[in-house]
């Protein structure tokens, strides 16, 4: 895994040329794009424009048409399960829906997750799950309920949890905040934030909501006619002159959430 | 991928210079909590007893720290503590220090012990008031789909016939392939087991009363039933059981259509129409299995076997066995359906209901034929 890591260091995700196609509907053209170590990187873009199929390419659920896809050094395109094995330790994905396991309490969800890659007592992997549980802000008591006893933002926090159950050095984060109230939406760019300062976590997020990229993202990439459009700092993106960035961001939420953003600072 | 390719050196915990120290060093990490706990464990029994009022633990030598190895940390400092010690770390890394206060913000209280497996009583109880339930919950289904229908009756246009004729087909045009060929293989089976008893009493032309009787009057019926209740009941169960899951039968409601109406009642009628029809080639199947068997077997040809069958078996006979069909076709679809409702949301519940909904049919039909064998024989039919 350290073969290809002394070209790029610091690039946790690499993708080169990028093309995919489904069917004659071509999602992406030879896209490029590298994710730095310990930063928080955001994929904007419109409905339908291939966002969530690059995430589930990266973590090797869909397979491109053709180009390179290095994760941690090691190029993720044509692994074997088996060989794909050790890299999805090292990383975790809380899903749009949750997609935690129904028939499982969410404090069991957890420390499956935890037991199934080691040899944990399961006392104390019951504990590490209780704390992840804790971590994302979830009460004590929801570890004992069923992924169908909670609510849309508590069933998020709990999939969060999951997600964070092998202290993953990489977080794919697919639409972390849809679906929640503001305030809960609020609480979860304050504990990426937390998460990234405190584990050093690298996190990858696909999102809509504007107001996390303002106050979680460092890095935002906006893709949109099958490519990258643009990729800089939200302070940068907001300079550009491309007419459908401008129109991401210069809409009227986009402008609220800006507003929102400066009045903090 | 820096926790991975460089071998963290092992995690170390033990006594230190003087009494009130501790020395913790190496990656606390997850891979290695189990040990990580284990040698805490082994490392408080070797502490000087009593311990001190004031304890230090030193980590200057903590090269990794993730959350597990927090908690493990923040776990010892709790169990030092007990009995008013003080217990403070030297040395830690300030971003591991953050973590440790991260972890010991959002502590969380004792983990909630599993609730204890109950007494046998107290199991058989359970169970037996699950089971009342279920017949009280499965009666009341069959009360409000009789209302439904009722309605339906007094507001024809209320009919869902698309569903209806859509249900026809996957569960009456589509098994009858499967339902000829096993009734066919049953005639065959009678017939052959007949054809032994009747040679040694030379009544060879009574195979004909034989197969006709119990194929028309008993088994097509049984056996139609208990494969559409194995083919098209499961399904109901699983997709409305899916239907639920996925909240699509509250949509339905939402939108202002009863879900009785779209999902069970034309499930219902068109399985009524269906059962009766497969009974009536299940019946003309299992008679021909009989007449081939009949004829390599006892030597009685077709002609003779079917002249012999109109007098063997009455309009009657013929009757009872399609007059059980749609009671058995209400039975089934009402189970699979109502099994699907009472899916909890779980993924595994649709598996649950989905079994009990084929074998709570199966075994209603087989009870409820037996009723019927009772009441005809007070009727002498």
């Amino acid at each position: 895994m350290s073969s290809a890591a002394n070209n790029s260091a610091d690039d946790i995700i690499e993708i080169r040329n990028l093309n995919t196609r489904f069917g004659s509907a071509v999602v992406h053209r030879n896209v490029d794009l590298s994710v730095h170590r310990g930063e928080i990187f955001a994929l904007v873009g419109g409905s339908g424009c291939g966002k969530s199929t690059m995430l589930r390419e990266i973590i090797m659920l869909q397979q491109p048409v053709s180009g390179s896809i290095r994760v941690f050094g090691q190029e993720v395109i044509g692994l074997t399960d088996e060989q794909a094995l050790p890299l999805r330790r090292h990383w975790g994905m809380m899903f749009e829906r949750g997609a935690l396991f129904s028939s499982l309490t969410v404090t069991e969800n957890v420390a499956m997750v935890i037991r199934e890659h080691t040899d944990l007592g399961e006392a104390l992997a019951n504990e590490i799950a209780a704390l992840k549980i804790a971590l994302t802000g979830l009460p004590p008591d929801a570890g004992s309920k069923y992924p169908s006893e909670l609510s849309g933002g508590m069933r998020k926090r709990a999939a969060l949890a999951r997600a964070l159950a092998l202290d993953p050095e990489l977080l794919f984060l697919d639409e972390p905040t849809a679906g929640l109230d503001p305030l809960s939406a609020c609480g979860i760019d304050e504990l990426v934030r937390q998460l990234r300062d405190a584990l050093g976590l690298t996190i990858m997020m696909v999102t809509h909501d504007l107001d996390l990229l303002w106050r979680a993202a460092d890095r935002v990439a906006v893709l949109g006619e099958a490519r990258i459009l643009g990729s800089g700092t939200m302070q940068e993106l907001a300079q550009s002159e491309h007419p459908l960035i401008r129109e991401y961001f210069y809409g009227p939420r986009g402008r609220g959430a800006r507003e929102q953003a400066w009045n903090r600072k | 991928m820096n926790a991975s390719s460089t071998p963290s050196p092992a995690v170390d915990l033990r006594p230190g210079a003087t009494p009130r120290e501790l020395r913790c060093e190496g990656a606390w990490l997850l891979r290695s909590a189990a040990q990580t706990e284990r040698r805490i464990e082994a490392c408080l029994k070797k502490l000087p007893q009593p311990l001190e009022t004031e304890m230090l633990i030193d980590a200057h030598e903590v090269s990794a720290l993730d959350t597990s190895g927090a908690w493990l940390l923040h776990r010892l400092r709790r169990t030092l503590e007990s009995g008013n010690r003080t217990v403070t770390f030297v040395g830690l890394r300030p971003e591991f220090e953050a973590l440790l206060n991260m972890v010991a913000a959002r502590t969380v209280g004792a983990v909630s012990e599993p609730t204890a497996m109950p007494g046998l009583l107290a199991r058989l109880g359970c169970q037996a008031w699950n089971a009342l339930q279920g017949m009280f919950g499965l009666l009341s289904f069959l009360g409000v789909s009789a209302l439904a229908l009722a309605r339906s009756v007094l507001q024809p246009r209320r009919v869902r016939w698309r569903s209806i004729f859509y249900n026809l087909q996957t569960a009456g045009v589509q098994a009858l392939p499967i339902t000829g060929l096993l009734t066919f293989l049953l005639g065959i089976v009678i017939a052959y087991q007949g054809a032994e008893q009747l040679r040694r009493v030379g009544a060879n032309i009574y195979i004909a009363d034989l197969v006709g009787i119990s194929m028309l009057r008993e088994l097509a019926p049984l056996i139609t039933a208990i494969i559409v209740a194995g083919r098209s009941g499961s399904a109901y169960a699983a997709q409305i059981g899916t239907m639920k899951v996925t909240e699509e039968v509250d949509a339905l409601r939402t939108i202002g259509i009863a879900p009785l109406d779209l999902l069970v009642l034309p499930k219902v009628l068109a399985l009524v129409i269906a059962l009766p029809l497969l009974t009536v080639y299940a019946d003309i199947m299992g008679v021909l299995g009989g007449m081939v068997m009949a004829r390599t077997q006892l030597d009685v040809g077709y002609i003779t076997f079917v002249d012999r069958l109109e007098e063997a078996v009455s309009l009657t006979t013929f009757m009872i066995g399609i007059g059980k069909a749609p009671v058995f076709a209400v039975i089934i679809a009402l189970v699979g359906c109502y099994q699907g409702f009472q899916v909890d949301g779980s993924a595994e519940s649709v598996g649950r209901r989905t079994t009990t909904s084929v074998v709570q049919s199966i075994f209603l039909v087989i009870l409820v034929d037996a009723l019927f064998s009772i009441a005809f024989s007070w009727l002498k039919l």
